[in-house]
């Protein structure tokens, strides 16, 4: 297939948010070691960006409490980048102290769920990242910035495009070099993701676009099609589907790693990762989680023999 | 690009035949004449009853004279069951079918392995069929298995998946549904195999099967959308394992489905929870968890 020939992109990055995203929401609490081999597994397969932990006070988020020995602890593979969450500078000193080479954080399109999630309004998070983004830029650290509830929220339901639009700006004005969208709540449909995607694109050039689905609803893979069709690059998702949803118990989280490659790879799109490889991650940590995993693809392959 | 998507979408709900089908366990035929009564409130327009087969190949499909003769015909609603030949068809009628579909395939190996003969005898058999249904004004709908890939053969040509499909709509079918079977189809193949397809048969005439066991159906029918098919099947709460991949799944949930045209405003008259209190009876009566995640995150217990 002839990606080009179909208006599709030719390269797409993916951003393998497992180890932070994914292992956060689990239930089970994984020991550092296993932390860092699954890292160091996904550092072989080719992902370019693997976002590795989160400098949050061990208080509100304990799964990441291991997060300075995390960083310290993992192999840093050529070429591949490894984010980490920074809530605010006293977290950026932190990263920056243990390692870390790029950071990212985190706003969002509701006010309710930013009071619900960190404790502030929309405008006082985006005046603490302010104060990363300044620091970031005079050490030369990327950073990446989040606008969750992009297509709905737990708590207010509907979230308007042009907020969505809004928040984007402000922390693409403020120094982020990429911008990532999440459907926090996995609510969003082909419909949603377009009107959305269309407000932002007024705003925000699209290379420096991505998405972040949940699949919660089973709708991940068809918003991300919907995404690259409208030409953005940059998919997030999680190894075997790491990280159920928070607002909706015994429902699935972010969407699988391995599915989101296998209809990549169908579309003739490029991601440099070796599917296998991750699956291999994956059956990895879930055999430590002593979980099933979340991925179809992982799910199908393990029960044909072709793995 | 994205396009424009039709405004209709003809949901074909086949859990009660493909879904019941490929489940471990089976359900006695008062459980499955309550699924297929519950699934007629629900807007639906077309519901896949039963199979004329012998149940000595399909026991699962045993009691089809029953649960023909014994669910709530809505008017407005059609009630297809499959019939593989001319004796299945004539049971199916003296049963009180008013619709009736037949399978064919766009794969040698898997046609041999699954009716014991080629492609070409399977249609001689169809023939039959088309011939006594016309006479009758019994409407047939054709399925095309492997459409995107085979458990045997591997990889399908697109042409011999349009090759089938012209062949099956000239002699007769009214529709013809194509099947993902093993569910390997990404929104590449399917692109490519129905370019070649609406080629010889109208897309008006066109419909999509397509199984989730590698999680692609919803992405895959997306595209299908765009491309102007707008004949859809799916499978209350995602009745029906995959027979190829153990333990993996098999067809695409028609909450999930109907979840999605909603969010594109796509009418399809489906009330989506008296559709997912469907999904839950038979998933109780099934003893087993939904495979819709709609449902699964609209749970709150």
């Amino acid at each position: 297939q002839e990606p080009q020939a179909s208006g599709l992109p030719e390269y797409v990055k993916i951003v393998e948010v497992g180890p932070r995203d994914g292992l956060q929401n689990e239930k089970v609490i994984v020991p550092t070691d296993i932390k860092i081999e699954l890292i160091n597994q996904l550092s072989k397969t080719g992902l370019p960006a693997i976002e590795v932990t989160s400098f949050v006070s061990s208080k509100w988020v304990p799964q990441m409490a291991d997060h300075k020995e995390v960083m310290r602890g993992i192999e840093r593979h050529p070429g591949v980048q490894y984010p980490v969450l920074t809530p605010n500078l006293q977290g950026f000193h932190s990263a920056i102290a243990a390692g870390a080479t790029e950071v990212s954080v985190f706003g969002a399109a509701s006010e309710s769920f930013s009071k619900m999630n960190i404790n502030c309004s929309i405008e006082e998070s985006m005046e603490r990242f302010e104060e990363v983004t300044k620091s970031a830029r005079n050490m030369n650290i990327p950073v990446r910035g989040y606008v969750s509830c992009a297509l709905g929220c737990p708590y207010e339901g509907n979230v308007v495009p042009d907020k969505v639009a809004e928040v984007s700006k402000r922390l693409y004005s403020m120094g982020c070099y990429e911008i990532s969208l999440g459907d926090t709540v996995g609510v969003g449909t082909p419909g949603s993701m377009k009107k959305m995607l269309e407000a932002v694109m007024k705003e925000i050039p699209l290379s420096a676009l991505a998405v972040h689905c949940h699949d919660t609803y089973g709708q991940a893979l068809a918003n991300i099609l919907t995404a690259i069709q409208m030409g953005v690059t940059v998919v997030d998702s999680s190894v075997a589907g790491l990280g159920g949803c928070p607002y909706a118990k015994g429902a699935t989280g972010n969407v699988a790693t391995e599915d989101v490659i296998y209809m990549l790879n169908g579309l003739g799109i490029n991601t440099g990762v070796n599917l296998c490889a991750v699956m291999e991650a994956g059956n990895f940590i879930c055999t430590a989680l002593n979980k099933k995993t979340n991925s179809k693809v992982a799910q199908a392959s393990f029960s044909t023999g072709t793995i | 690009a994205t396009g424009a998507y039709p405004k209709r979408v003809k949901v074909v709900e086949v859990g009660p035949r493909d879904g019941l089908q490929n489940e471990k366990n089976v359900v006695f035929s008062p459980v499955k004449i309550n699924l297929i009564n519950m699934l007629s409130e629900t807007g639906l327009q077309v519901i896949e009853a039963t199979s004329f087969v012998s149940p000595k190949w399909v026991p699962q499909m045993a009691d089809h004279t029953e649960v023909m003769q014994g669910i709530n015909k809505l008017p407005g609603i059609s009630y297809p069951v499959l019939t593989p030949n001319l004796r299945g068809f004539q049971a199916a009628v003296a049963a009180g079918a008013k619709e009736v579909s037949v399978f064919g395939a766009a794969s040698e190996l898997f046609t041999q392995k699954n009716i014991n003969c080629s492609i070409e005898e399977s249609l001689e058999r169809f023939e039959e069929v088309m011939r006594a249904a016309r006479e009758a004004s019994i409407p047939v709908r054709g399925y095309v298995s492997c459409v995107l890939g085979c458990p045997y053969e591997g990889k399908i040509s697109a042409a011999k998946v349009a090759e089938v499909s012209k062949k099956m709509y000239s002699m007769g079918c009214y529709e013809i549904s194509l099947g993902d079977t093993i569910g390997v189809g990404t929104p590449g193949s399917m692109r490519d195999m129905l370019a070649m397809v609406m080629k010889e048969v109208p897309v008006g005439a066109l419909a999509v099967h397509c199984h989730d066991t590698y999680g692609q159906a919803l992405a895959n029918i997306l595209v299908a959308l765009q491309m102007g098919v707008s004949v859809v099947d799916a499978s209350v709460a995602g009745l029906g394992g995959c027979p190829y991949a153990k333990g993996a799944s098999g067809n695409v949930a028609t909450e999930d489905l109907v979840y999605m045209l909603n969010g594109l405003g796509i009418h399809t008259g489906v009330d989506l929870q008296k559709l997912m209190d469907t999904g839950t009876f038979i998933c109780n009566a099934l003893n087993r968890k939904t495979n819709s995640k709609v449902s699964q995150a609209s749970c709150r217990l």
